[in-house]
């Protein structure tokens, strides 16, 4: 991916609901079009955050996940 | 190149911010840590995926409003005797089932700490800076005697049933 990453938060340990309410809180800075990174351990955190795309709009660009940690890139929805 | 395009053309951010499509209402009747925590989690969530969201506080449920450092409250000696019996703020709930004199909610919070939940009071901020409408119920105030100084900051004016049914009309609607 060549885009820029705007933001990238540490949501490592944390449980439900937080990676999704941080990343609500922190996406708030952002312009239209930019992207967010985060990152969860939560096993919980691949279903709530293509819920939470869904329901807010904003664009699930990509998902991974590398030993255990997931990696959510999300556009801001324009 | 794309995305410079993207943000280039996108609206202005002030017409696409807080634009809820869906409400949500959350009718807070118990003052148990094992109620009142997954209230806090569904409210801090709602607001998170855009919902408007309001939980009104009534009976049971307007105790994890009191401060934590608010003893006794209530005007009479019946209203005194209440708080004693049931002290409130987060930080003195007790659980629904298998209280155990205070065993079972120390044991919650230990396991909730080691299974990094976050704790009410840290939903109940974040709840607040998403913008969750926290209502205290006027009636349940006067009936324990608690006035706005009794409890935490950032909550709105107090209100009535007829309120909290107005504003449940259109929306997902829980009672927790």
């Amino acid at each position: 991916m060549d885009e820029t990453i705007t933001k990238t938060l540490d949501l490592k340990g944390l449980s439900c609901p937080l990676p999704i309410a941080k990343t609500a809180q922190a996406i708030r800075d952002l312009q239209p079009g930019e992207l967010i990174e985060s990152l969860a351990t939560d096993p919980g955190a691949v279903p709530d955050f293509n819920a939470w795309c869904t329901s807010t709009g904003h664009e699930l660009v990509e998902q991974s996940e590398d030993g255990g940690v997931y990696r959510f890139v999300i556009r801001k929805k324009g | 190149m794309t995305a410079m395009q993207a943000t280039l053309e996108a609206p202005a951010p002030a017409q696409l911010e807080h634009v809820p499509h869906k409400k949500l209402v959350i009718m807070a009747w118990s003052g148990d840590l094992d109620k009142i925590w997954p209230t806090f989690i569904l409210g801090t969530t709602g607001a998170a995926m855009g919902m408007e969201t309001t939980i009104f506080f009534t009976f049971w449920g307007l105790f994890p409003l009191v401060r934590n450092e608010v003893h006794i409250t209530g005007e009479n000696w019946m209203q005194k005797m209440m708080s004693m019996m049931n002290r409130g703020g987060t930080e003195h709930l007790k659980l629904g089932k298998m209280n155990f004199v205070g065993a079972g909610p120390a044991m919650m919070k230990k396991l909730a700490e080691e299974h990094h939940v976050a704790s009410p009071d840290e939903l109940l901020e974040v709840a607040r800076d998403l913008g969750v409408h926290l209502v205290p119920c006027q009636m349940t105030m006067d009936l324990l005697g608690l006035t706005k100084d009794d409890l935490i900051d950032g909550i709105e004016e107090p209100a009535g049933a007829t309120t909290a049914l107005l504003e449940a009309q259109d929306a997902v609607t829980l009672f927790i």
